[in-house]
């Protein structure tokens, strides 16, 4: 038993190396795999046409050359976000500006928590393969922890099965890591449906049946995304809303209290955990945006002097193509 | 080790998705991926509906507020699942399936499971749909309150672009006096909610979208480097 507890905390190297040599075997299988699908891949490719005796060889290449200035565009952003990433890890201080939304939620949870009502959470309701909703999940952790500390109830109805799985995990852990296991009831992280108006009656009908104190919508959402806002704005909850859908941004603003705006979704579960190394990335993001910013700027300016600056004329005498047209079929072109 | 696996196959998918997206020898990869994303829904949708049969059994068994909701919950998804697999009303489509009165399509026009979508599901579904229309208009009312400058320039925008989508040319036509050529004048609203809404409004949208593909990388890396497990329920 003590073993055991020991091995859990990282206390025997046997133990604590256990996991890096699953992972390493893990690469070494799928390592296996690619090259031996590869072969097969590239013995099928060899001639095709044999019988004519040409030659004629059905190459599949590596790398997609058109797909070049994509790849330095991601290389350069990951690797900003990862240089930031490690130099807040050394203990370089970043400036993170506060995010309204984010500092509302343990009001609305204190809110709650003095209300006696349960809240609400919604990750949106698309599966889990979204991005979207990852995001949605990883904030439903921290505010899940946050309604342990303070036992207040927190209702989890899920469109996707998978989601749901992914839900309780995530609550069940918060639970256990705020040292209040026996908060977590399974019963309040459930599955509705995947038809998006049927799971929205749900939802809606119990908004109306409990007058949840609180209501978190962040995630994917779609038509229903007012429907729920407005719900929850009539029965007198506090609302925090966030999506990356900018459809859907206009009617969160119009019917909720606080509305994370497309990337500030993204930006919440670092924010929200504190942590040097999370908050690093976000400011490596923010050098993503001044990039953009520049190559907005450098983008208009060329166009500008393009439309602006008289044509080469052609032999025929036509007008000649854009001088910025090169941009377009190579630098632009593959993303 | 119930974290680390787990983290362990996300990041080992994740990059190997990144180098299919640039490498033709890899595309395989890709599609066998979601191959198995397909299989693991397949799987969890079995496990959905029990879920759901269990969740709601126990809520009429506690006798919980709201039980009877629960129970035509129930009902209705038993009545579908039995109705769609025995194809209850469904014939054979062609002649050589005579003796196989299964061999139609659970879909069939005029059987059982296709009357519940067409007559059942797809009104109450339209009904909820039409909500929104009301919810739009209570969310425009509270949003369109001229409180401060902010608002007012909201409102007069909003108003700008519901006369666009009007006929707006006819109603302004009434009120000005015609040109000196003798042709009617009118006032180009549909000419500036057109611009409102490709130059505005699209430029807006495209700088919360830069900023979100942004944000999809960072969390994306956060996930691939093991950083942020708490999609996973935190660390071990």
């Amino acid at each position: 038993m003590e073993i055991t507890q020991r091995c859990r905390e990282g206390r025997i190297p046997r133990c604590r190396n256990s996991g890096r040599r699953m992972g390493l075997l893990l690469a070494f299988l799928l390592i296996t795999m690619i090259v031996c699908k590869g072969a097969v891949f590239a013995a099928d490719a060899k001639p095709v046409n044999e019988g004519s005796g040409a030659g004629q060889e059905k190459a599949v290449a590596w790398f997609d050359f058109e797909k070049t200035s994509f790849a330095l565009l991601t290389v350069a952003i990951c690797g900003t976000v990862i240089i930031c990433t490690e130099l807040a890890r050394r203990g370089k201080p970043f400036y993170v500006r506060p995010i309204a939304g984010l500092r509302a939620m343990e009001e609305a949870v204190g809110r709650a928590t003095e209300m006696g009502k349960p809240m609400l959470f919604v990750p949106g309701i698309e599966d889990i393969k979204e991005i979207d909703t990852v995001a949605g999940l990883m904030i439903l952790s921290n505010v899940a922890r946050m309604a342990a500390e303070y036992d207040t109830p927190l209702e989890v109805p899920t469109s996707r099965t998978l989601v749901m799985t992914a839900a309780r995990e995530a609550v069940q852990a918060a639970a256990i890591a705020a040292g209040r296991p026996d908060y977590y009831n399974e019963d309040r992280v459930y599955y509705v449906t995947e038809e998006q108006f049927g799971y929205v009656a749900s939802v809606c009908g119990w908004m109306n049946r409990e007058k949840p104190a609180a209501c978190f919508f962040l995630g994917k959402f779609f038509a229903e995304s007012l429907i729920l806002a407005e719900t929850g704005n009539a029965v007198g909850a506090i609302q925090i809303a966030g999506t990356a859908e900018t459809t859907q941004l206009p009617f969160f603003v119009a019917a909720c209290d606080y509305t994370l705006l497309g990337e500030e979704l993204f930006a919440a579960s670092a924010y929200l955990s504190g942590e040097p190394a999370q908050l690093g990335m976000l400011k490596g993001q923010d050098f993503g945006k001044l990039a953009a910013m520049v190559l907005v700027l450098a983008g208009c300016a060329l166009a500008t002097w393009d439309s602006i600056s008289p044509r080469v004329k052609t032999s025929d005498g036509q007008n000649g193509s854009r001088r910025t047209q090169w941009i377009t079929d190579t630098v632009l072109k593959g993303g | 080790m119930s974290k680390t696996v787990p983290v362990i196959i996300a990041s080992l998918v994740g990059f190997l998705m990144i180098f299919a997206f640039f490498s033709p020898q890899l595309l395989w990869l890709r599609q066998t991926a979601e191959d198995w994303f397909a299989i693991i829904t397949t799987i969890a949708m079995i496990y959905g509906g029990l879920t759901l049969c269990f969740h709601h059994l126990k809520k009429i068994s506690d006798s919980e507020a709201g039980w009877g909701f629960s129970a035509v919950t129930l009902l209705a998804f038993g009545v579908t699942v039995i109705v769609g697999m025995l194809k209850i009303g469904v014939v054979p489509e062609t002649a050589r399936n005579l003796n196989h009165p299964w061999s139609g399509p659970f879909l069939q026009e005029g059987g059982a499971f296709w009357w519940i979508y067409q007559y059942l599901f797809s009104p109450v579904v339209s009904t909820m749909f039409a909500l929104l229309a009301f919810y739009v208009a209570s969310a425009a009312f509270r949003a369109f309150r001229a409180k401060n400058v902010e608002a007012i320039l909201l409102l007069v925008t909003a108003l700008i672009v519901l006369l666009g989508q009007t006929k707006d040319r006819e109603i302004t036509t009434l009120f000005l006096p015609a040109m000196t050529d003798g042709s009617t004048s009118y006032l180009p609203i549909a000419d500036l909610t057109e611009f409102i809404r490709k130059t505005i409004v699209t430029s807006g949208q495209r700088a919360i979208m830069i900023g979100v593909a942004l944000g999809v990388v960072a969390t994306s890396l956060r996930i691939l480097l093991g950083l942020d497990r708490s999609y996973l329920g935190g660390d071990e």
